[in-house]
């Protein structure tokens, strides 16, 4: 049993292929979460102007990429894009569908809480001189991000998550790479390897979240 | 009166759609007066406020404050502000920054001033509405009355010319209400030019030189506190007048 599902010699003999897939999977989130939290942080902004040009566009947008599977969306332009003459490759595509798809689900997030800030701090905010961006940079988006943290860490941890569908379109990140080991090696090993690498990335991200759920909740009492 | 006046708010309309909330007020108000704002809820009082400084606009009229057209799209509008302060009637206190950061806040980032030179007129504000050991506490450490008066010294703090009250005392527990009409008063005594939303008629009756009374988005009557509370020209104001002294 062991032998075949954490097999010593094949951790070693996989281990540099599966440590490439780590580095990966850590250099696609360190951009997709960014790209994401940018995303989200422009529909937010965007929302907060209450024009019916901007806003049911908007609405319509965030709707769309929020009921659309990611991997459907992600296979849709690999598979697509190259028929309108933009070839970007894998890297670039798992990018951008992360930012359409996750760009929504923080944005609905920073929505929430910048909506959670009592308008009268603006309003006492502007009474004092304060322009409209300066409001939003010291007295809103402070609270505002601190009030939604939680849900921030945990859309992140989803996206950390999620960055394994690269490897339905090829890029050599964790999963992708312990599968090429697997399939050399005709054992399940790297998987397993894999599978706690995740485990062990994600769980201080699980840890820190439930502290600060705890502490929202204290803080409601 | 022969002195000039600081506001100068004339023929003042507002609409929101299809409901006319001010129907062509004009308001002088001279240097060093303070005037007394009542009237039945609804009647515009807070609108009128609101479009002194203009975080209501207008929907026509001219409002000068201090030599500035309020209304004239050239105008550096949050220059114009940093000389009107206003006090809310729920303090309005930015939570996350302590007494002192929150007076700091516009002076800094609006007046320009260096973090040292903020802080040192932010602790002189704070000192001048009693809260000088108070500077850092966050507003969730202080009672209704010291938030109050940091807001206070938050508008006092970038030294306007007219600062506007609206209800500044109605969300506070009555023994609260008392520090805060202190401080009103001592800021009177200093000179400044105020217009004060409210219903404390003790306070007016003492400290206000001219009471105004509003009703339907018109100002129905003024004068002296004396002549407004004793002899009511209108029926409106009486019936007013007398519903609140009941309370
Ligand atoms: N932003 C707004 N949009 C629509 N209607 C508004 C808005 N602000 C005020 N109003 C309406 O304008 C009218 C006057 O409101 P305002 O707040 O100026 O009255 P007020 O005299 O200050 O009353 P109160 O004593 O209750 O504070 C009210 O009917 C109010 O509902
Ligand atoms: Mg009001």
């Amino acid at each position: 049993m062991i032998q075949t599902f954490f097999n010593f010699d094949i951790i070693v003999a996989s281990w540099p292929i599966v440590m490439a897939g780590l580095l990966n999977t850590v250099l696609l989130s360190l951009i997709v979460v960014p790209l994401g939290l940018f995303g989200g942080l422009l529909l937010a902004l965007l929302a907060s102007i209450r024009h019916p040009l901007v806003r049911w566009p908007l609405m319509a947008w965030v709707d769309f990429f929020r009921a659309f599977p990611p991997l459907v969306l992600l296979i849709l332009l690999f598979a697509g894009l190259p028929f309108a003459g933009l070839d970007l490759g894998g890297f670039a595509c798992v990018a951008i569908a992360f930012f359409l798809n996750t760009g929504a689900y923080y944005g609905e997030i920073f929505r929430a809480g910048i909506e959670s800030i009592p308008a009268g701090q603006v309003e006492a905010a502007r009474s004092t001189g304060l322009g409209r961006l300066q409001a939003l940079g010291y007295i809103v988006l402070p609270q505002a991000v601190r009030n939604v943290m939680p849900d921030l860490l945990s859309n992140t941890l989803e996206v950390v998550k999620l960055t394994s569908l690269g490897s339905v379109v090829a890029v050599p990140e964790l999963l992708y790479q312990a599968r090429q080991a697997q399939s050399l090696t005709y054992n399940p090993t790297p998987i397993v390897v894999a599978a706690i690498i995740y485990f062990l990335m994600l769980w201080p991200l699980v840890r820190l979240l439930s502290r600060l759920e705890n502490r929202a909740l204290a803080g409601r009492r | 009166m022969a002195t000039l006046s600081i506001v100068d708010a004339r023929a003042i309309h507002k609409h929101f759609g299809a409901l006319h909330v001010l129907k062509g007020v004009d308001l002088k108000v001279a240097e060093r007066e303070l005037v007394f704002v009542i009237g039945p809820s609804g009647s515009g009082k807070s609108t009128l406020l609101r479009c002194l400084n203009r975080l209501e606009e207008p929907s026509s009229g001219s409002i000068v404050v201090d030599g500035i057209d309020m209304l004239d799209p050239r105008t550096d509008i949050n220059h114009a502000r940093q000389r009107i302060g206003m006090v809310f009637q729920s303090f309005n206190l930015y939570p996350h920054m302590t007494a002192l950061g929150n007076v700091t806040l516009a002076l800094r980032k609006v007046a320009g001033k260096s973090r040292a030179e903020a802080d040192r007129l932010g602790h002189a504000a704070l000192e001048r509405v009693g809260l000088a050991d108070r500077a850092e506490h966050t507003p969730g450490q202080l009672s209704g009355g010291q938030q109050q008066r940091v807001a206070i010294a938050r508008s006092i703090a970038l030294e306007p010319r007219v600062m506007l009250f609206d209800e500044p005392t109605s969300a506070l527990d009555p023994e609260l209400v008392g520090s805060v009409l202190e401080v009103m008063r001592s800021l009177r005594e200093s000179g400044m030019t105020m217009i004060v939303v409210s219903h404390e008629m003790g306070f007016a009756r003492n400290a206000a030189d001219r009471v105004v009374f509003m009703d339907d988005g018109l100002i129905v009557e003024q004068g002296a506190p004396a002549e407004i509370f004793e002899h009511p020209a209108h029926d409106r104001t009486r019936a007013f007048i007398g519903q609140i002294q009941r309370h």
